[in-house]
């Protein structure tokens, strides 16, 4: 059995806005384990982004806190590390990808410059040995003749390319988990599929941990060991990815693969869900996908259902699974 | 013999590059070189492709939003090239609708949805403001939008209800053809379903025909009749109805579709490989020459970097453009 690197329970992050409280992220837990990708699926507004910012603590403070629970990694609490502690575990044990590397990269300095940041900046490194581990990063990702693209700048290079120097960034300082947040949606659909494999391919060689957003099934299926689908701030069902595509136990879960078209099939309509995701300033009493759930039963609006474990790693927030 | 709402022939958009401080022309991006494609009546046609491949460049030119370099399209066997600015915008442009992509930059936000959606009835017909009003809460309601909300604004919507809007706008003049740039990849996946079946009933209601702009292959099978592949201003393939998704011929097609499915651990397992393609597409300033999908091909012979492949007929309407085929 593989050793958990992250451990998140009962995560609570709040908006304080003036027109209320907003719980993007309402009560999550989750793991990963060394050298494991999980994938965080879910629809826009859902709190995937929120609750990598928290495991990163970038909030947009004041404005958003997180107001319980506890984020473990390798036994330390994030939570009770205080600002300087912080940030050496970032960069450092914890990197980030984001979903449009227009806008994460600066388009005024050379990419090598910007990989060079990284490195000085957390291992504390000078000169010669900058460009080496520049140069070894842009390998990591594949990168042609990194010795003459780290003079490029972003607008020199393609999309793919671009998110490809993004991915050395972040995993130029040996993070031992690194959080991807969409970094295949602004692709096409051929490079996504070569970023993907690619990444399959550093994680084997680096054994990094990944926590892996993304709105897309087609992306999970490939990439991810296993899932948690989120929706309205709460993960409503943790499975192995094989378990969560053959035998989908939360109507939301079998709900979203349903209306996804399939390529391998033919469909005459598709199925989908009516209605819309609740507002998380008033979410519903009960289960929050009960207004909009196919097999909703009277005690779905009164209670929350608990988490139930019905079968070893896979775990529900269902009163109808069993 | 089927009938033919629009066809593009031999259609060529070349854009010029310019340089210096004359401004002298140095280049040619050749978006679209040289495609023809048929819409029939009722039917959808879809153009799918990655990024550059010049689908958005065609659409724009069924629009009239581009003037194309050469080429030719007919629209109810009428030639364009020969009807003057006033006819066009008389007996062409009011048969037309489009739904863009992003719902959030596609709308005014300081007009109301119902200045909105009767927009394209007031620069193109003369009713009366009672008029108007009903035209626009019929429009909302086949959309499945509650009339009251004609006097709200744009950002009181969700992205889905405002699709819905676009949708209702593009339908106001009674269109034939609508053209719809990528009408579901702005919207979340729960929403998609609702958008799609929305244009299916819409079509199957007053027998539209749209010409979509994709690039998800799934998205596309569900909605099309016809499909053309295109990959540097070219189409590469062009298949009717499943036979593109059941046989695809050409090796693009093939990693397009790989890209697309799901894969599962099991399949891996099984030894399911996915057609990973090498390097990216090339500058449509310089397309390699010979076949232009060669330099990154799987499949691809020594010819191939010689011999442009013509698209042809391999039966049943389906057409490919490759050497090897």
């Amino acid at each position: 059995m593989s050793k958990v690197l992250l451990q998140v329970e009962d995560l609570r992050t709040y908006f304080f806005t003036r027109k209320g409280v907003v719980k993007a992220v309402d009560g999550i837990s989750f793991y990963v384990n060394e050298g494991e990708t999980l994938g965080l699926v879910g629809e826009s507004a859902c709190g995937k982004t929120v609750s990598a910012l928290s495991i990163m603590r970038l909030l947009p403070e004041p404005a958003g806190r997180i107001v319980g629970g506890k984020i473990l990694l390798d036994g330390t609490n994030l939570l009770e590390l205080d600002k300087k502690e912080m940030r050496h575990y970032r960069g450092r044990v914890i990197s980030m990808i984001l979903q449009d590397p227009m806008t994460s990269l600066n388009p005024v300095y050379p990419i090598g410059d910007q990989i060079a940041e990284a490195v000085r900046l957390h291992q504390g490194l000078r000169d010669e040995k900058v460009t080496e581990e520049v140069v070894s990063a842009l390998r990591l990702l594949k990168i042609p003749s990194p010795e003459v693209i780290l003079g490029n700048y972003p607008f020199q290079l393609s999309g793919g390319m671009r998110q490809r120097v993004v991915g050395a960034i972040a995993m130029s300082c040996h993070p031992r988990l690194l959080i991807a947040d969409e970094p295949t949606t602004a692709l096409d659909a051929t490079i996504q599929a070569q970023y993907i494999a690619l990444f399959k391919d550093v994680q084997k060689k680096t054994n990094v941990s990944i926590l892996f957003i993304t709105h897309d099934f087609g992306v999970v299926s490939t990439m991810c060991h296993r899932v948690a689908v989120m929706y309205a701030g709460k993960i409503l069902e943790t499975a192995t990815t094989r378990e969560i595509f053959k035998d989908p136990k939360h109507p939301y879960t079998s709900a979203l693969m349903q209306s996804v078209p399939r390529l391998d099939q033919k469909g005459g309509r598709l199925y989908s869900i009516k209605g819309q995701p609740p507002s998380l300033r008033g979410l519903p009493t009960g289960c929050r996908f009960a207004p909009r759930c196919p097999v909703v039963k009277p005690v779905c609006r009164e209670e929350e259902p608990p988490e139930v474990e019905i079968s070893k790693g896979h775990f529900v927030s269902c009163w109808k699974a069993k | 013999m089927a009938d033919v709402l629009l066809e593009g022939r031999d259609l060529v958009k070349h854009y010029p590059v310019k340089k210096g401080l004359l401004q002298r022309t140095v280049g040619w991006v050749r978006a679209v070189d040289g495609i023809s494609f048929t819409i029939e009546r009722g039917r959808t046609l879809s153009l799918v492709g990655e990024s550059g491949a010049g689908k958005t460049t065609t659409a724009k030119a069924v629009l009239l939003q581009e003037k194309p370099t050469s080429g030719t399209i007919f629209f109810e066997g009428q030639d364009l090239n020969l009807l003057s600015r006033a006819q066009l915008k008389r007996e062409y442009r009011p048969r037309l609708g489009s739904v863009q992509q992003n719902p959030w930059s596609s709308m005014d936000p300081r007009m109301k949805v119902r200045d909105v959606v009767a927009e394209p009835l007031v620069v193109n017909t003369k009713q009366s403001k009672q008029q108007l009003r009903s035209r626009v809460a019929e429009l909302l309601e086949e959309v499945g939008l509650n009339p009251e909300l004609s006097e709200n604004y744009p950002h009181e919507f969700s992205g889905g209800q405002r699709q819905r809007i676009a949708v209702a706008r593009a339908m106001a003049l009674n269109p034939s053809l609508v053209v719809l740039d990528e009408p579901v990849s702005a919207l979340d996946v729960s929403i998609r379903a609702q958008i799609m079946n929305l244009l299916k009933d819409l079509q199957g209601q007053y027998n539209l025909s749209y010409l979509v702009i994709a690039h998800n292959l799934a998205t596309v099978r569900y909605m099309s009749h016809t499909v053309a592949i295109m990959y540097l201003g070219k189409i590469v393939e062009y298949g009717e109805g499943e036979n593109l998704f059941l046989q695809p011929l050409h090796p693009y097609t093939k990693a397009l579709i790989s890209a697309s499915m799901l894969t599962l651990p099991e399949d891996e397992e099984k030894g399911v490989k996915q057609v990973i393609l090498s390097g990216e597409m090339p500058s449509p300033m310089n397309p390699p020459p010979g076949c232009r999908f060669h330099t990154r091909c799987t499949e691809a012979m020594p010819e191939c970097s010689q011999t442009v492949p013509e698209l042809r007929d391999v039966g049943g309407g389906h057409k490919v453009a490759c050497n090897r085929v």
